[in-house]
């Protein structure tokens, strides 16, 4: 076989991939726009504004980098776990855990310098993330608890422990002589904020800190010795185990590496946005992280780009939303949506079967075409 | 409905993948009531030529014609209309159904809207009665073993038309006993007007059930003709495209100190039951002691004990007279134990790994290879391309993924890793099992290289020819504890067979 077959075999995989995911998306637009039809919306403006309003202004583009560093934080957590075989689904939990942990420790400690209260609100979160994780991960390790059902749970019990804090001690006194009783903390001291740093936005330090720590990811996962037993853990543990790898220890480790993640994703958010601990504080950011995760490859530099895409998806539909006025369920949906196709088309790229039959049909397409231009000629 | 095969006739079947010729220019025929062999070594093209004919693949180059009619088989529904079946290499049923619905699943072409367990069942009792079939119509899958399973697979072809059978290595996973079987059921098939495809590389099997033979190599037809005109070490030879002589491991008087003592040794089996019951065995450096046995007596969890998976209940086992009874399996492994173990797909190699990163499994925090915490790029690059190198493995770069290796050359991975590590003590289990005759040959001669270094080696394996061949000593496992031990030479095959069994003479 000749290697010119091959070569053009290679393009034409390139295209069918890249036309894959073009096909889905089109796919999950189309019937989204029946859904604009049905509300009286203008699909077609929808779009426009979706995927193009947010580059036309500093804020929208800054706003999408916003939106990335929590999701980037959870993706990473949601890797480092998946990758060593425990499926965390806890991370909206860890969050909160982490936020409130962080906030404790920005409350406490108002006057400390910043240099040193950031990396301790962050740390604090880190350990508040990581010891809820940590539970899920001891009890799949030592009770056999299966995680998805654990960490699952624990978000519930996340939710209420977080509020009881931000309405009882860690209220914020003024609410309290206030009478006005607002579920939230007081604001920090400046010295836990994180650098804003285009005056008029939000866009703050957390996206190079995120960025950082992917990269560190990367060099633990890939890099180092406790990584590769990480990643021997979760790709087989039958072999692990038969190999010296104690692998209940390395489950565990896992489980408090992912939710300490996700703890950090809750210190980026009252640091760097809101100031305080509040309600409502992660905006799904633990379940998106998870698409996220999964669309990045499971490789922390796949979910740096991964990351920012949904940032997209998130500020493109806020703003398609103001634009055309139709319910705010119906931009759930499209944002549904497009995750469904964008995943979906994933699966199309990695089935062998699938890219053989539609490159089959290519063939005997171009095949008949070159017998048709052979017959003019 | 289509006409019954009476002749199917397969040309010039050329099919690529991505790098790969996987058939170049085949063609094979094959007439009712025939039992054609396809013989090849793993990565032959056997599996390819298969899928081509059962429309999971389609041909890049030749037809396929069916009573002298060319066919397109564009899926595998079209297959079973022309009355193609394929029982596969994995089996294809879903566990928490039972019999009757997996069949059903693939009935609906008649049903397509009801569907009719009555009609269903009766159909595969029929076929049962017909071809002398114990199957129960109602249990799960999970609950019947490999080989029930198989004849699960037989009867839902032929329930959905098939008079056309491809069984891709049918007996890869059954006991000599249930091979017979199958090749006697088989033959009765034929000889009811079907005809048979069987893939096989075990070339005793082939000879007893086949009436003709199809040799492939490196996805060419080498050769074809009648089973009767060729002899068990011809085939071999063609197959392998060279000569074979499994190599027998060569006497010797004088072995080294004793390296394992297992003393008393109980534990349990995965059941609860007691898997070892008072097992005693001593193993010297320079030595092969094959452990003989029917498989479920005890061979699992003695090679679990050794390398420190199992719990030992009472008794202790020494390695270099050092107690490691209850210790860690990565203590064990500081200790000076090497470990081939039976299931080399999930417990010696990690299949989503590159063959670089699984070379290094059990060295990974060895001072050559990582400082405390990082891994030395440079360093396990030229460790992995020279054990590529030396032990042959076949495979694109050391990055490949273990999982697209052939498993013959998995195994060379695992030999690599495990020899070059120099333990005094190996325990490979089944280490042939599963490969081709070419890869069984390297696996001994390996072996025996490492006897000849001075490793005392525990051989377990089911085929007893393996153990004879490589035996210094013959230790015959029953109930969880050695029988009785015989020497490696002189000992003839009903001797063992006897003693496997449980008979001791007096
Ligand atoms: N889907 C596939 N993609 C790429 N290569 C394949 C695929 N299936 C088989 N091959 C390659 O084709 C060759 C023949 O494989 P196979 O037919 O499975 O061999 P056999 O069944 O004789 O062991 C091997 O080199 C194998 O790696
Ligand atoms: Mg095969």
């Amino acid at each position: 076989m000749s290697k010119n077959t091959e070569i053009k075999r290679h393009r034409q995989e390139r295209m069918l991939n890249f036309g894959i995911v073009i096909v889905s998306l089109l796919a999950a637009l189309i019937i989204g726009a029946l859904l604009f039809l049905i509300a009286k919306g203008n699909p077609f403006k929808a779009y426009a504004v979706m995927f193009t309003k947010p580059f036309t202004s500093t804020f929208g583009m800054t706003e999408i980098l916003v939106r990335a560093a929590p999701l980037m934080f959870v993706g990473l957590g949601i890797a480092i776990a998946f990758r060593s075989g425990i499926l965390n689904i806890g991370a909206e939990g860890q969050i909160l855990m982490g936020a409130i942990a962080g906030a404790a420790v920005a409350l406490a400690f108002p006057d400390m310098p910043k240099i040193i209260l950031l990396p301790m609100v962050f740390l604090a979160s880190f350990i508040g993330g990581a010891l809820w994780g940590g539970i899920a991960g001891w009890m799949r390790s030592y009770l056999n608890v299966n995680e998805i059902l654990s960490t699952v749970m624990l978000n519930y019990i996340a939710i209420q422990v977080y509020m009881f804090f931000i309405r009882g001690p860690l209220i914020d006194p003024k609410e309290v002589s206030y009478g006005t009783g607002v579920p939230q903390t007081a604001v920090f001291s400046k010295n836990a904020w994180l650098t804003r740093l285009i005056p008029g936005t939000r866009l703050h330090t957390g996206i190079f800190i995120a960025i950082v720590l992917a990269v560190l990811v990367y060099i633990l996962l890939w890099k180092t010795t406790i990584g590769y037993r990480m990643r021997a853990v979760g790709i087989e543990p039958k072999a692990a185990r038969a190999a010296g790898m104690n692998v209940k220890a390395y489950l565990l480790l896992a489980m408090l590496l992912s939710g300490g993640f996700a703890g950090m994703a809750g210190a980026i958010e009252i640091t760097g946005i809101h100031h305080r601990a509040m309600e409502s504080i992660s905006a799904g950011y633990g379940f998106s992280g998870i698409v996220v995760a999964l669309f990045g490859g499971l490789h922390p530099l796949g979910i740096i780009p991964s990351s920012a895409l949904f940032g997209l998806l998130i500020v493109g539909s806020d703003m398609m939303q103001r634009a055309v006025n139709v319910p705010a369920s119906i931009i759930l949906s499209i944002q549904g949506l497009v995750i469904l196709s964008l995943v979906s088309s994933q699966n199309f790229l990695t089935n062998p079967r699938f890219k053989e039959k539609i490159l089959k049909i290519f063939d005997s397409k171009s095949k008949t075409r070159n017998l048709k231009k052979g017959g003019r000629a | 409905m289509v006409e019954k095969i009476n002749h199917l006739e397969m040309q010039h079947i050329t099919k690529r993948f991505p790098g790969v010729l996987a058939l170049d220019d085949v063609s094979i025929e094959l007439k009712k009531s025939e039992i054609l062999a396809l013989l090849g070594e793993n990565g032959a093209g056997k599996t390819t030529l298969m899928n081509v004919l059962y429309g999971l693949y389609h041909q890049d180059e030749g037809s396929i014609f069916i009573n002298d009619k060319i066919i397109e088989i564009e899926s595998p529904i079209n297959a079973m209309e022309n009355h193609i079946g394929m029982v596969h290499q994995h089996f294809m049923l879903v566990p928490n159904l039972t019999v009757i619905e997996n069949i059903a699943l693939g009935y609906f072409q008649d049903t397509r809207f009801k569907l009719d367990l009555n009609l269903v069942r009766t159909k595969i009792m029929e076929i049962a009665k017909k071809y002398g079939m114990a199957v129960d119509p109602e249990a799960y899958i999970w609950q019947l073993s490999v080989g029930e399973q198989q004849r699960v697979e037989l009867v839902k072809a032929l329930t959905l038309g098939a008079n056309l059978l491809i069984l891709d290595e049918p007996t890869a996973a059954l006991t000599p006993q249930q091979t017979d079987e199958l090749i006697e059921l088989l033959k009765e098939m034929a000889r009811q007007d079907n005809s048979i495809i069987f893939i096989s590389h075990k070339l005793n099997e082939v000879k007893s059930v086949s009436n003709r033979i199809s040799v492939l190599r490196n996805g060419k037809l080498v050769h074809e003709g009648d089973t009767v005109s060729y002899t068990v070490s011809e085939l071999a030879e063609e197959m392998a495209g060279r000569q074979i002589n499994l190599p027998k491991s060569p006497e010797k008087l004088e072995f080294g100190e004793v390296m394992l003592d297992m003393k008393d040794i109980w534990a349990y089996n995965d059941q609860g039951g007691w898997g070892l019951q008072g097992l005693n065995l001593q193993l010297k450096a320079g030595e092969i002691m094959g452990i003989a046995g029917v498989s479920g007596n005890g061979q699992r969890e003695l090679a679990d004990v050794v390398s420190g998976v199992r719990k030992v209940e009472k008794g202790n086992i020494l390695i270099d007279n050092w107690n490691i009874t209850n210790h860690t399996a990565s203590q064990i492994i500081e200790r000076g134990m090497g470990y081939i173990p039976e299931d080399r797909l999930h417990e010696g190699s990690l299949p989503g790994f590159s063959v670089r990163e699984n070379l290094i499994l059990k060295d990974y925090n060895s001072s050559q290879i990582s400082s405390s915490i990082f891994l030395k790029k440079k360093v396990i690059d030229k460790f992995a391309n020279n054990l590529i190198e030396t032990y042959n493995i076949k495979c694109p770069d050391m990055n490949t993924s273990c999982a697209s290796l052939s498993g013959g050359n998995i195994q060379k991975v695992i030999l690599a890793r495990e020899i070059t590590r120099n333990p005094k003590v190996l325990i490979a289990a089944y280490p042939i099992r599963g490969l081709d005759i070419g890869a069984a040959e390297y696996v001994h001669n390996r072996l025996i290289e490492a006897r000849e270094a001075g490793m005392a080696i525990l051989l377990i394996s089911e085929e007893l020819e393996e153990i004879l061949d490589l035996s210094d000593r013959i230790g015959v496992i029953y109930e969880g504890a050695i029988l009785k031990v015989l020497p490696g030479r002189g000992t003839d095959y009903k001797e063992i067979g006897l003693l496997m069994a449980g008979v001791i003479d007096e």
